[in-house]
């Protein structure tokens, strides 16, 4: 049922068809285009009431600023979100999948998804590209079981942690963590804690800055703090 | 620029031997940006303070200008080291000038000297982006630029560096105003010429990461030379 009017619907997935056209033009001196990177400071951690992930806001293509207003807080579901660092396409649609895949989960058993879903559904699709989804993730959220933050590499590896920071500005982001993390800290010295750790990455980190973002997640819901603070040094 | 010349060097290293050698890595690049206006009976010139390595900052305070004579400021960005060792040479020779002569060196003489030494380089060269500023013989402002192996023209106006190619189109539209039908605005001032600099590095510092920091500013007229300093972002 195809005609020059009506193309036929692509088939769903990737399209390989230009993969071997491209290898051929990159060994005959042609550069690719860049794609947009998040250069990210991503920093998360685990307080006494919940998840707390924070961002910074530039999206950066080469050493130009390519949006300076950037979403890297990608929400899942009411109880999972995560933080993504990498190339903001794969990240942006990284949150689509995963978030029609819990939903479906969520009106099939009619519960709560569970944190491990999510992060079972992530794991499992980088795996299969092998590192070719450019996706650095931490992700949060609180379920049945408890809190729950895990890091995620691109080629799939995960693991749980009480904090964590990825991204071009994690070295500074981490030490501030590493630092500063206590067990049992409440809301407003997980934000500062997070708020800081960010901060030290858009200060120390260029692929990093233009302000900050913070998600909070409790058992009563999801809190996004959109320009949770710009800082005056950045304006 | 720089990987070419990266690739030339090592190019060089490698074929001499049919052992495979360490590769040798003699340039850097440490960004910075330069910009100067010239007009009549003064000239301005602005370079941000910014040093950075890949992502990295190593100063926000690191000066890219020097003043040489009363009517003569270099500036000079890219590689550091060559830039701290071609200014420091360059100093050298104008006191040799100074002292042979009797009088200080004419902008128009540093200018045709700051082409021959980075010319004499030319098979291991420079890393430098350079521009010289200063009035000439009659007082009229004068922009000369440089590429790293002494290629030179004089100019209005000029901007090279990291956001070079992000401010050069800038002044394009505000003193070159080529191609266009508005009405040609009136004589250029040193004050309008300080506006479009700190505008020129203000908008530069919102989409390239590696120019921020600080914008220092030196104006050159008959009475000698002044310096100013404005903020720039620093993330």
């Amino acid at each position: 049922m195809s005609s020059a009017l009506l193309p036929p619907f692509p088939e769903p997935g990737f399209s390989f068809e230009n993969v071997e056209r491209n290898v051929s033009l990159v060994k005959k001196g042609f550069k690719p285009p860049k794609f947009t990177s998040t250069g990210t400071t991503v920093a998360a951690a685990i307080f006494d009431g919940g998840i707390i992930i924070g961002t910074d806001k530039r999206a950066s293509a080469g050493t130009i600023v390519a949006n300076k207003n950037t979403n890297k807080i990608h929400k899942i579901s009411n109880n999972i979100a995560f933080g993504g660092a990498g190339t903001a396409a794969d990240c942006d649609q990284m949150e689509k999948m995963v978030r029609a895949h819990v939903e479906l989960h969520r009106l099939n058993s009619g519960k709560q998804v569970p944190v491990c879903v999510a992060l079972t559904k992530i794991t499992q699709h980088l795996f299969r590209y092998q590192g070719h989804i450019q996706c650095a993730l931490i992700v949060g959220g609180v379920d049945k079981f408890g809190y729950h933050l895990h890091h995620v590499y691109p080629h799939g590896s995960s693991s749980e942690v009480l904090f964590e920071a990825m991204g071009s500005g994690s070295l500074a982001a981490i030490s501030h963590l590493e630092l500063n993390y206590k067990q049992n800290m409440n809301l407003d010295e997980a934000k500062l804690l997070i708020r800081n750790a960010i901060l030290a990455g858009v200060e120390n980190d260029l692929a990093s800055g233009n302000g900050i973002d913070l998600c909070i997640i409790t058992p009563s819901g999801m809190e996004h703090l959109v320009d949770y603070e710009i800082p005056v040094a950045f304006v | 620029m720089f990987k070419e010349m990266q690739s030339l060097a090592n190019a060089q290293m490698t074929d001499a031997s049919p052992h495979k050698v360490a590769g040798f890595y003699p340039y850097a690049d440490n960004g910075g940006t330069l910009a100067a206006i010239a007009g009549d009976g003064f000239v301005v010139i602005g370079g941000d303070t910014r040093l950075t390595t890949g992502y990295q900052i190593y100063s926000r305070e690191a000066s890219k200008l020097t003043k040489l004579t009363d009517k003569t400021i270099i500036g000079s960005c890219g590689c550091w080291c060559d830039s701290l060792t071609f200014t420091k040479g360059l100093h050298i020779r104008l006191q040799y000038y100074l002292y042979e002569n009797n009088k200080p060196i004419s902008t128009n003489a540093t200018a045709q000297l700051v082409s021959n030494m980075l010319y004499q380089k030319r098979f291991f060269p420079y890393y430098v982006s350079t521009i010289v500023a200063g009035l000439d013989a009659d007082n009229q402002g004068a922009v000369y630029s440089y590429d790293p192996v002494g290629s030179t023209e004089r100019h209005r106006y000029r901007a090279q560096g990291t956001a070079g190619s992000l401010i050069q189109p800038f002044l394009d539209c505000v003193l070159g105003r080529g191609n266009q039908t508005a009405p040609e605005p009136e004589k250029l001032t040193k004050e309008q010429a300080m506006i479009y600099l700190k505008d020129a590095f203000m908008s530069a510092a919102e989409r390239e990461i590696g120019c921020g920091d600080f914008l220092q500013i030196m104006i050159v007229t008959p009475q000698g030379v002044e310096e100013e300093r404005f903020k720039l972002r620093k993330d």
